[in-house]
């Protein structure tokens, strides 16, 4: 390309301009949760409310009077997320504004452990409210302590080499579909136009919505900061976590189809939380993706 | 490159509190650039204009100026995403020379 031809060429912006997360906040460097919040906030817009609980992002925010959203939000108890985002879209109706978009933002265990009986509460209730769940499989803000979303194998600071976790992750999904919910869809930091895609869809409907996002944490998963991206990625490829969404708690669409699956070994070693796995648990890593792949493409067939 | 607002406030007693639990603004004078030891230099010339380092910036602390990339290194914490993702490997991590 000619040096005049390249200076007309527009940079190319796949995803909405409007900048809702400011710089200067306290995310460690390669963040996975900071992304999902910049592509959601870039689907949602200015009109959103944000109901955070104790969770890496209460603090990334940073302490008060400063806040790192151009959007409100409301710091809430570790197991209230869904409960006060229904309050606070109840509060929101009854001052006749039915436009703002009410967002719970939850870490996986404010998601899959703690507040797992106020999002069954909301979702049985159908509260007009989108959870969002970042996951990144451990309590990364109080010191990579294990929760339900840590997949099997992996080290943390209560599962340590010697006693890794030797069960598989909890299919929160499969959970949330059993309470037939209006829209549930998984996303990844590294296809943000299929997130921003979902989430603006999801901004249309009326119920709750759940979100599944994988957000690596180089710091918790002993990765390297520049890999977060590429660990998504290779996630998705690997079929270690889908991409799909269910309507109505039944019809399964998967948005990524993958003819061929790469092996999981290659996404579990760049990570030290699984430098101790031995071949046999890589085996047996790779036999439980196999095997939820093909409960998935079974449920999407009918 | 966006207009940022790097002030710190400071309430001098109790009474300046703002009354209402709200944001009175950004967290923009904490310049996490001070966090970094290796830092993103494009080569401007090897630039297709993908927007692949904007997209994946976690900060975000890459501009659109012109409609050319621009890093400001107020804020860039030198994860090396934008290098790492680069398709034309246009980005490299050099060493924070002091």
């Amino acid at each position: 390309m000619s040096p005049e031809a390249k200076k007309e060429k527009k940079f190319a912006l796949t995803l909405p301009a409007e900048e809702l997360m400011a710089c200067g906040h306290l995310a460690c460097q390669g963040c996975g949760a900071t992304l999902a919040m910049r592509y959601m906030l870039k689907a949602l817009g200015q009109k959103t409310v944000l109901c955070i609980p104790a969770c890496c992002w209460a603090v990334i925010d940073g302490p008060y009077p400063y806040s790192s959203l151009d959007v409100p939000i409301y710091h809430c108890a570790f197991e209230t997320a869904a409960s006060t985002a229904t309050g606070v879209k109840a509060g929101l109706e009854a001052t006749g504004d039915t436009e703002t978009t009410v967002v719970a933002w939850a870490g996986d265990g404010g998601t899959f452990d703690i507040g797992i009986q106020a999002l069954s509460g909301a979702a049985e209730r159908n509260d007009d409210i989108i959870y969002v769940c970042y996951d990144n499989e451990a309590y990364m803000n109080t010191g990579i302590q294990r929760s339900s979303a840590t997949p099997y194998g992996a080290w943390t600071t209560t599962t340590p080499v010697k006693h890794f976790k030797n069960r598989p992750k909890k299919d929160i999904v499969a959970i949330l579909a059993a309470h037939r919910i209006p829209y549930i869809a998984t996303a990844s930091v590294s296809h943000p136009e299929d997130f921003v895609k979902k989430m603006k869809k999801a901004k249309d409907i009326r119920g709750t919505r759940f979100f599944h996002v994988y957000a690596p944490c180089p710091t918790g998963w002993k990765s390297r900061p520049e890999d977060t991206i590429k660990l998504a990625r290779m996630a998705v490829q690997n079929g270690y976590f889908p991409l799909y969404e269910i309507e109505d708690g039944e019809k399964t669409t998967v948005n990524l189809k993958l003819k061929e699956r790469k092996p999981v070994e290659d996404f579990l070693r760049l990570q030290g939380r699984f430098r101790h796995l031995k071949p046999a648990e890589v085996a047996a890593v790779q036999a439980e993706v196999d095997a939820r792949w093909e409960r998935l493409m079974r449920s999407c067939a009918g | 490159m966006r207009p940022r607002k790097a002030k710190k406030i400071v309430f001098k007693s109790a009474e300046e509190m703002p009354l209402m639990i709200c944001s009175v603004g950004h967290q923009t004078h904490n310049l996490t650039g001070a966090w970094r030891n290796i830092r993103p230099e494009i080569d401007l010339e090897r630039c297709i204009k993908c927007g692949i380092c904007w997209k994946f910036c976690p900060e975000p602390s890459i501009d659109v100026v012109d409609e050319w990339p621009v890093i400001d290194y107020d804020y860039c914490k030198g994860c090396g995403i934008c290098a790492e993702e680069c398709p034309t490997k246009c980005i490299a991590m050099v060493e924070e020379r002091k």
